[in-house]
């Protein structure tokens, strides 16, 4: 069944639900890298809950004309209108006043929520009022759409993409160094309107799939995920946006393989399984490949340690050295050097003796501060200049009783 | 309007809605300030995944596993937050927005795989809460305030929402010191000897506990705008904390009341003769005030300098 619904064969509307969930996915993943890059993340979680009201006014306004209310194209301009007053309000109490911009969208959220859910209620008592189909949005339900409502959203997935592809440059270009695109002539404030604008438009289109609660989630956990692959930025837009379609399109076709799983929250867990798994399994950037640098660095410290207090003939006390030094067959378990460990440690004493000897030296300045207590000698320096170093320290001289 | 019915309709609902805004809104001053009023956002979201899990784990709608399941939510949330800000090295936005919108996904599915049909949870109902239904049938008029047979009868809610409250209270009072210091100057803070990161983790604990006994009666989204609109516009009216505090409660105490009112009474003056969700009423119009705020508060510019006539 799963199987069926990943290549598309569950029916048309699974089909184009599914196809346009990943469309969704991909603008989201896109649209969000810039948002996250302009440390903006959460202005998108104001806007999707300011779309409630818009959606209830839609609703009311429609069967007030004679319509029917749950005409999604209808649902979907209100929405918008009401985002965007959202989107100002957020702006300008930014700009007009002194509170935050968290503060600004704490409130905006709770009070056009609040006033949705208020018009919500309105809604329930109306005459007409079958309001099963606005439940649908909060959490989005997929579930017997309409064919012209998935037509609307396949396209609207398009269109998002398109016109993110199209705005790609200036806005990567002002998410990484708004002063420089200012002084290059970029108009700033407009390329943040127009990515702000993005944002809506996928939450808009994400309304029916992923609802308006959870869809700032596509819009948040792609970017994160994506950063933790790479450090270029055209690669991070392409990757949040890939792994943005994976999980939409994933997510809509299990989905649709069984009854109660509901798409947008099955569209989030897929996106979060996918961060979980970069968080720990990316390269560099991960917590395992963290956790590796940072064991063979304390291995490195440890065995270096070690070997000066053998050279040193000072007691090992660390258990770790110690097992360290063992496995490497530097020396037995009760702490005691084998041959191998001394000369290894005699070699060590020297290179610190060496060392001493470039630290005291203009000649070698700049390779002086290469010094770590890590760095093998040899990388740093030629053989003829050790050879010359080495005759400076001098070799070992007789004593007379 | 007699006694003989405001007592027992809407008494109730609006003194739980009174405390609730207190409750919120006091760690939200701080929380404004700190630049960390989005934790009341993150926390009302988590509630839902730890009010099913304790439900399914008991499978009782019992008030106390409730409330204990949700504040572990609430804590393993914010674990979740730092845990992945200091592991993922990304800011503190992000993380919160990746926490909270999967640990609520994950709660709607847990929701709707398991079978609650036999109880009133629904997702409906934690977002918008239902302040409407705690009624105390039991009153017969402003005497029975007094009178112990009818006060047994109080919903469950109202005083577990006032020891809250007066938890919150003695909370901001007994701390409202180191509080205030190392809200303003953290480093100054911890050079006076107070542990700010213990603190900063107290403050959050104490709002979650607001903000789970809040939704307990009165859903998510009204939590968040108790959070974040009185104390917000409290900000705005004034450059001394102390004031702020006052200025926030009450913003608070007027938002419930008549959100109240508007909600209960607002549809009839129209004509209309249902009342509408008292929650997202008291939520808009406590971004009303803030709106008015934002418009004239006499501290509302950048500089802090009151602005002369």
């Amino acid at each position: 069944m799963l199987l069926d619904a990943l290549t598309l064969q569950l029916g048309y509307n699974a089909t184009l639900v599914a196809i346009g969930a990943a469309l969704l996915g991909i603008s989201a993943g896109v649209t969000g890298t810039f948002l996250f890059l302009r440390k903006r993340a959460l202005v998108s979680d104001a806007i999707s809950h300011a779309t409630l009201p818009g959606v209830g006014l839609a609703f009311i306004v429609m069967v007030w004309l004679g319509g029917d209310g749950r005409n999604l194209a209808g649902l979907m301009l209100g929405s918008a209108v009401s985002a965007w007053l959202g989107l100002l309000c957020v702006q300008s109490i930014t700009r007009r006043t002194r509170l935050a911009e968290d503060a600004a969208i704490g409130a905006v959220l709770s009070s056009f929520f609040g006033l949705g859910v208020v018009l919500l209620t309105v809604i329930q008592t109306m005459s007409s009022g079958r309001q099963a189909g606005l439940d649908g949005l909060l959490l989005g339900s997929t579930a017997g759409m309409l064919w012209q409502d998935a037509a609307i959203i396949a396209t609207g997935g398009a269109v998002t993409l398109a016109l993110v592809l199209l705005l790609r440059r200036p806005m990567t270009l002002v998410a990484f160094d708004p002063e420089y695109a200012r002084a290059a002539g970029v108009n700033t404030d407009r390329v943040d309107m127009l990515t702000m604008a993005l944002a809506l438009a996928v939450t808009v289109v994400g309304l029916k799939i992923v609802g308006l609660i959870l869809i700032v989630a596509l819009l948040i956990i792609p970017p994160v995920t994506a950063r933790f692959w790479t450090d270029r930025s055209e690669r991070v837009v392409a990757i949040s946006g890939a792994l943005g379609g994976i999980s939409g399109f994933v997510g809509a076709a299990i989905s649709a393989s069984a009854p109660a799983l509901p798409t947008g929250p099955i569209i989030v867990l897929t996106c979060f399984a996918l961060f979980v798994f970069s968080l720990f399994l990316a390269p560099d950037r991960g917590v395992l490949a963290a956790y590796l640098r940072h064991r063979s660095f304390q291995k490195k410290v440890h065995l270096r340690q070690g070997l000066l207090a053998i050279a040193e003939h000072q007691p090992i006390y660390e258990p770790l050295t110690i097992r360290l030094l063992a496995r490497e067959g530097l020396a037995r378990r009760d702490g005691v050097p084998t041959a191998a460990g001394t000369a290894r440690a005699a070699k060590a004493l020297r290179d610190e003796r060496r060392w001493q000897v470039v630290h005291t030296q203009p000649t070698y300045e700049a390779i002086s501060s290469l010094y770590d207590g890590l760095r093998e000698i040899e990388s740093v320096l030629t053989a003829d200049q050790l050879a010359d170093i080495d005759e400076v320290i001098g070799g070992p001289k007789g004593v007379t009783p | 309007m007699s006694g003989e019915e405001f007592v027992p309709l809407s008494l109730t609902p609006i003194l739980i809605g009174v405390f609730t805004a207190v409750a919120c809104a006091l760690p939200g001053n701080f929380l404004v300030l700190r630049k960390q009023a989005l934790i009341g956002d993150a926390i009302s979201h988590v509630v839902l995944p730890g009010i099913v899990v304790a439900f399914l784990v008991t499978g009782s709608l019992a008030a106390w596993p409730m409330m204990i399941g949700a504040a572990l939510a609430a804590v393993v949330a914010v674990i979740l937050i730092e845990a992945i800000r200091r592991l993922g090295r990304i800011e503190t936005g992000a993380a919160m927005g990746v926490v909270f919108t999967s640990m609520f996904a994950a709660g709607v599915l847990l929701l709707e795989r398991s079978d609650t049909s036999t109880v009133h949870l629904d997702v409906e109902h934690a977002l918008m809460g239902n302040l409407e239904s705690l009624i105390w049938l039991d009153a017969y008029g402003w005497g029975s305030v007094l009178d112990p047979i009818a006060l047994a009868g109080l919903p469950p809610e109202l005083p577990r929402i006032f020891v809250t409250m007066l938890g919150v209270i003695a909370f901001t009072w007994l701390f409202w010191r180191p509080l205030k210091i190392s809200t303003f100057d953290e480093g100054f803070a911890q050079g006076l000897g107070i542990r700010t990161g213990a603190l900063g983790m107290a403050l959050v604990i104490v709002s979650a506990i607001a903000a789970v006994a809040a939704f307990d009666a009165v859903g998510s989204i009204i939590v968040i705008a108790m959070f974040i609109c009185p104390p917000a516009a409290a900000r705005l009216m004034t450059n001394r904390l102390e004031r702020q505090v006052g200025w926030s409660v009450v913003f608070a105490v007027l938002s419930a009341i008549l959100g109240y009112v508007l909600a209960g009474y607002g549809p009839g003056w129209l004509g209309g003769d249902n009342a509408v969700s008292a929650a997202g009423m008291i939520a808009a119009v406590s971004g009303l005030i803030l709106a008015l705020a934002t418009m004239f508060g006499p501290c509302r510019s950048r500089t802090g300098a009151p602005i002369e006539a």
